[in-house]
């Protein structure tokens, strides 16, 4: 009975007590305060500026690098680069572990030892996971031997030497080189988001299929009708966590192929790292810093005001 | 059970192995030659700002779900903002205090900024599994006579042992293994974590494949080893709070 502002109440403290709860918090919302919203608008400040080379140059020059931004056609590379990345890193990793959980949940009745194998992309760093699948997508070794094997096998006798993410190609817009780094970037991530759907899924009733099955529906429609719905939250979840992990992506691809030729493979987080800290343009690399701010605050304001409701 | 995720591991274990057992271990002693001190630099980051950051979050966490205060959930998710940011957004601020206070490309730098960024994620981690918690074992020890500290050392500490087996798994291996700190705030290779040096191992035209994938492999021991220990607990913690959220 005691929720909600009855807790204020039930948990009345002295006044002493309260001031001393209140100092223990100060230093940690400080140093938060201070290096996330302080520095966010120093860097707002450092954007607003002309500051070219090593020494700060605060001098005014307004929204000017701003818009040599969206007229720079890397910057609009990057973009689409990013925005490609992300939809279809979210599409394999989501897809990829329903699927996979689906699987599991049906073949397969113990969890320990697959839950942890699963997982085990998650403590491996980005760097390794990068230095790895470059490898194996590189022109002489991994995935071209082993096309090159199956060709044989089927008696075609041609070895294969394709630069995967060198490649030029593109679909419209879609750069074929993204393709390794979008296959590096869902390994990394599809077993968490299937862990995630797993634990959701054993946490199902059994009695809701039971009466599902007891009225006749077919497996199928069991899963369309009753078990996705149920899903949702989770989904919602996974599309967020992993979307703005690869709206802000950076060292997988900076160390798996860098920003490529004619910035196939190029990412806002790229741009910022060379415009800031190779080129010294300060000021440009704190605007490309303030755009991927944003795109990552569309997706996470909403969802951070959403739970700050659901708790009060 | 052929997954694809199975599928890939195989791929990559498989041929990853292959190489460096063809040409017997040098490859990997060679490795462990080049990267030996970065490896001690990482531990020496790594180690203490684990530590500190799962003490400050163990505090931060008690107070925020057992002692709030008006606006506390607002200030809690303010501070939340902070582990989502893109960190290129604070990085520039971020090098030229360093910088002034003498802590750029230093280890005891490094440990700072990871506290610091980490505040966010062990804060969540503590709140949510104090939260869980009945107020009722706060209560007693109120009359009981304990004070807020005594009930934070005599009752939650005790309690919180799993969530510690979380923030310990988690920052460990996300200070282990990140790189855009350690590459934009170290420039001294003295200094420079594991990550920052193989990444310039591959990247060098000089270094034969099976070297850098002896260096991978070598430098995904300790986040590996402490994830085999801890992970059973690491896995609950993690995905009851994902569930949740």
């Amino acid at each position: 009975m005691l929720e909600g502002k009855d807790k204020y109440i039930k948990m009345k403290q002295p006044r002493k007590e309260r001031t001393i709860v209140i100092l223990t918090i100060i230093p940690s919302i400080i140093a938060v305060g201070v290096f996330v919203y302080g520095f966010i608008a120093w860097s707002i400040r450092v954007a607003l500026s002309d500051w070219i080379g090593i020494k700060p140059d605060y001098t005014f020059a307004g929204l000017k690098n701003f818009i040599s931004l969206f007229k720079s056609g890397r910057f609009l590379i990057d973009i689409y680069n990013n925005i490609f990345f992300t939809i279809l890193f979210l599409a394999i990793c989501v897809g990829g572990g329903l699927l996979l959980a689906i699987l599991l949940d049906q073949f397969i009745k113990g969890e320990g030892i697959f839950r942890t194998v699963y997982l085990f992309p998650l403590a491996i760093s980005p760097v390794v996971t990068a230095v790895v699948w470059k490898w194996i997508f590189s022109p002489k070794v991994g995935v071209n031997v082993l096309l090159t094997n199956l060709l044989s096998k089927i008696g075609i006798e041609r070895t294969i030497e394709f630069g995967w993410y060198t490649s030029p190609a593109s679909w419209g817009p879609f750069n074929i080189a993204l393709i390794p780094i979008i296959i590096a970037a869902s390994w990394w991530f599809v077993g968490y988001v299937m862990a995630m759907y797993l634990a959701a899924l054993r946490g199902i009733p059994a009695e809701l299929r039971e009466a599902a099955r007891v009225d006749g529906a077919s497996e199928f429609k069991i899963y369309m009708k009753i078990i996705l719905p149920l899903l949702k939250p989770i989904t919602l979840s996974a599309l967020i966590i992993l979307g703005h992990i690869s709206l802000k992506m950076f060292d997988l691809v900076y160390v798996m192929t860098g920003r490529g030729t004619g910035f196939v493979t190029d990412f806002p987080s790229i741009f910022m790292y060379e415009t800031t800290f190779a080129a010294n343009k300060f000021s440009q690399g704190a605007a490309i810093s303030l755009v991927m701010l944003a795109m990552v605050a569309v997706v996470i304001i909403p969802y951070l005001t959403i739970s700050l409701r659901k708790e009060t | 059970m052929v997954t694809s995720l199975k599928g890939f591991e195989e791929v990559s274990l498989a041929t990853m192995w292959n190489l460096p057992k063809g040409l017997n271990f040098q490859s990997f002693i060679s490795a462990f030659d080049k990267l030996k001190g970065n490896f001690l630099n990482s531990l020496y980051l790594t180690i203490p700002a684990t530590v500190i950051s799962a003490l400050l979050g163990s505090w931060n966490g008690y107070i925020l779900s057992k002692w709030k205060f008006r606006g506390s959930d607002i200030i809690f998710t303010l501070i939340l903002f902070g582990m989502f940011i893109p960190y290129q957004s604070i990085l520039i601020p971020l090098v030229l205090v360093l910088r002034s206070i003498g802590l750029y490309s230093s280890i005891p730098g490094l440990i700072v900024t990871h506290i610091i960024y980490g505040i966010p994620i062990v804060t969540l981690i503590f709140r949510n599994y104090y939260a869980g918690i009945h107020d009722e074992i706060v209560e007693a020890s109120k009359i009981d006579g304990s004070n807020i500290f005594g009930t934070y050392f005599h009752i939650m500490l005790r309690i919180a042992l799993p969530a510690f087996v979380v923030a310990i798994v988690w920052q460990f291996t996300s200070i282990w293994n990140e790189y855009l700190f350690a590459y934009v705030l170290t420039h001294n290779p003295r200094v420079q974590p594991v990550t920052v040096a193989l990444a310039n191992l591959a990247g060098s035209e000089y270094v034969e494949w099976n070297v850098q994938m002896a260096g991978a492999l070598i430098i995904t021991i300790p986040p590996l080893l402490v994830y085999i220990f801890l992970g059973r607990y690491f896995i609950r913690g993690l995905l009851a709070g994902s569930v949740k959220g």
